[in-house]
């Protein structure tokens, strides 16, 4: 589903991510770990479409297409969705409206009927029982005024509407109590399946004991400089981040 | 000037002494003071040379696309009436669903017949010696519209009235006047909308005078679409009795200059106004908002949100006068001047000015201009939102706060679509960075 081929960076003047490469498959969970800096999170936004992340080398093939080539809202029309580090407060834009325009106009690239207001209501109240989200967050502008817990629910809640193919989750768990990281958790998990893939940025392996990856990579640097499966999150929260660099990688 | 005394020749003779007197008086005024220069503050931002300069024909009472100008801005269910170049057009309006306690009288006609309230209130709303438009328009007084609101009448149905304005080709003055008068404890929404033959050029130069009763409440909406030639301005003065409400709301999105000069003077105890406004500004167009509160009396609230939206070589000014007088204890007023540009060469101009005597009053004022909100942008985007759609869902977001107070729905309808038919127009004159 997703290529990612030698894929380098750079934030302002600086290159943060020096080459990155990384295939995911359909119904994979991939986590991506790391100390604070090591581009975790340019990673993802860059994935995105950010327009502060410019790609300077490198290749991103999903489902065959030049992602780099698309705008990002091509990229999310084509079911790719992140659910931000830092949801973006917009006044006096109204949550489900919002969401509903979203959702036709991914519903439009894929040639099908836009939904109206009823089905739309509908289909979001599924949601949210599954979610167990509050639906005063629907009638509310997006995320003013929204605590961390509601902000990062409410991101969940608009990827469990819009079905991604490929969803990044951008350190979803940071400012999160164990009961919202559980409810954020329980969402995920209920959305994974054989067609979806899902790539978990994360700098805690806690995330990791809900949403159970079935690839851990540690980055650092700017470079995946080991692999491995879920026991890597693990021994990582034991000796931490300390020693793992690209010669790490290679003993 | 000399085209003025020619134009003013051309007005009824039939008027009643009265109507003369204060004609006369105007026009003396307007002699005076002339038209404004930018070497005067109040019009410092504002060069009106392309009006003085122009030379603009009398407008007859009637020209060919009227009645379909009219029928495009219909709100269903309302009272309308219809000023065509600044005549009161009964033919062209519908009092089919006039209620209890509203009358109404063409100015000229009223004038003549002796109409109630007419002498006492036309051209005594406000003074005229600091509105030199205000003095031209009513050197050439001559028709309009007059709503009398009996006390204690409560008028659910709005009433709108439409100010069309052209010339068949010609371009053509008009001096378009309202009064509105609320009796004590009544109610009425009352909106304008101004309109012309797209593409033409004109010069509306319009003036509405309010009087609200003791505990009336009245709202006064002003739709400014006039077509993208058309000089347009428009003085609003209220004047507002004990626990009276007021509001006014505007939205402009037409005009190549316009000039909004709105005062409300709150005269009575515990009186309260809401003073809003939204503009769209693209193009080379220049919009003016210069509004004026007098809080003359204790215990007086006012609430005053101006928004702005600027594209292209546009160019706004905001000027927001608040005057607390010495007797106006406890008053408690708000402004807030926000402003987006869109564009690298657009402006904006904005002052607040607070002139306050009373020394146990709350005034707060804010102003702010900037752009559009990057990262909300790319949030939006990144749903799955086209930039444009996303930049409009933002305006559209921005000045909602203002558009909801917008209470005909059918008549919010037609301005919101015309706000984006306007943000569209801009689209194509700009691409997006």
């Amino acid at each position: 589903m997703l290529q990612v081929k030698n894929l380098k960076v750079r934030v302002e003047d600086r290159e943060i991510l020096k080459g990155i490469n990384l295939t995911v498959n359909k119904g994979e969970v991939h986590a991506i770990m790391g100390p604070n800096g090591s581009g975790k999170s340019t990673f993802a936004r860059a994935l995105s479409g950010h327009p502060g992340y410019e790609v300077t080398q490198g290749e991103v093939l999903y489902n065959g297409a030049d992602l780099l080539d698309m705008d990002p809202d091509e990229r999310a029309r084509e079911g790719v969705f992140m659910a931000f580090q830092y949801p973006v407060e917009i006044p006096g834009v109204n949550n489900a409206y919002f969401l509903k325009a979203a959702l036709n106009a991914k519903r439009k690239q894929a040639g099908l009927d836009e939904l109206d207001a009823m089905d739309f209501m509908k289909l979001v109240k599924e949601k949210l029982k599954l979610l167990h989200v509050d639906d005063s967050l629907l009638q509310r502008s997006v995320n003013e005024g929204f605590s961390g817990g509601e902000k990062k629910r409410n991101e969940i809640f608009h990827m469990a509407v819009l079905e991604p193919t490929l969803a990044l989750l951008d350190e979803t768990d940071s400012g999160l109590d164990i009961d919202a990281l559980r409810v954020v958790s329980e969402g995920v998990n209920a959305m994974r399946s054989p067609d979806r893939a899902f790539i978990v940025v994360t700098h805690y392996q806690r995330l990791l004991n809900y949403i159970v990856p079935d690839f851990v990579h540690v980055l650092s640097d700017g470079k995946i400089v080991r692999s491995g499966g879920r026991e890597l999150a693990l021994e990582l929260e034991e000796k931490g981040y300390a020693g793992q660099t690209a010669a790490g990688a290679r003993k | 000037m000399e085209t003025l005394v020619a134009l003013r020749r051309g007005l009824g003779q039939a008027a009643p002494g009265w109507v003369k007197e204060r004609r006369d008086a105007a026009a003396k005024r307007f002699a005076e003071v002339g038209y404004p220069t930018t070497r005067q503050e109040d019009w410092r931002f504002t060069n009106i040379a392309p009006i003085a300069d122009a030379k603009f024909a009398a407008a007859s009472g009637s020209f060919a696309q009227a009645e379909a100008l009219i029928a495009s801005v219909n709100v269903p269910g309302a009272v309308r009436l219809a000023i065509v170049n600044g005549q009161f057009a009964a033919g062209l309006s519908d009092l089919s669903a006039l209620p209890k306690g509203v009358r109404i009288a063409g100015l000229r006609d009223g004038a003549r017949d002796g109409t109630d309230g007419l002498e006492e209130h036309l051209g005594k709303v406000f003074n005229l010696d600091a509105h030199p438009f205000a003095a031209l328009n009513t050197s050439m007084l001559d028709d309009g519209v007059a709503i009398f609101i009996a006390a204690g009448a409560v008028v659910e149905t709005p009433i709108h009235i439409v100010v069309v304005t052209g010339g068949d080709g010609k371009a053509v003055t008009a001096h378009p006047r309202l009064l509105i008068v609320a009796g004590a404890n009544s109610q009425v929404r009352v909106a304008q909308s101004f309109i012309g033959t797209p593409g033409a050029e004109y010069f509306n130069n319009a003036v509405a005078e309010v009087v609200v009763g003791e505990g009336a409440n009245v709202t006064l909406y002003t739709d400014q679409r006039e077509s993208e030639r058309a000089f347009h301005l428009a003085n609003i003065q209220a004047r507002v009795a004990a626990k009276g409400v007021f509001e006014s709301h505007a939205f402009s999105t037409g005009a190549r200059i316009q000039r909004h000069d709105i005062g409300i003077a709150l005269k009575g105890e515990g009186a309260d106004c809401t003073m809003n406004g939204v503009y769209l500004a693209d193009g080379e167009r220049l919009l003016d908002t210069h509004t004026s509160l007098d809080h003359a009396m204790p215990h007086c609230t006012s609430h005053e949100i101006y928004k702005g939206i600027l594209a292209g070589k546009a160019k706004a000014v905001f000027n927001g006068r608040i005057i607390v007088r010495l007797d106006a204890q406890k008053t408690d007023a708000k402004q807030t001047n926000r402003a987006l540009l869109l564009s690298d060469d657009c402006t904006i101009n904005s002052n607040p000015q607070l002139e306050i005597f009373a020394d146990d009053v709350k005034c707060t004022h804010g102003a702010a201009v900037g752009q559009l909100d990057e990262e909300a942008l790319f949030y939006l985007q990144a749903r799955g939102l086209t930039r444009l759609e996303a930049r409009d869902m933002l305006l559209h977001a921005f000045a909602g706060e203002v558009l909801e107070g917008l209470k005909i729905p059918a008549l919010r309808e037609q301005i919101e679509t015309n706000f984006f038919t306007a943000l569209a127009r801009d689209v194509a004159l700009q691409p997006l960075p």
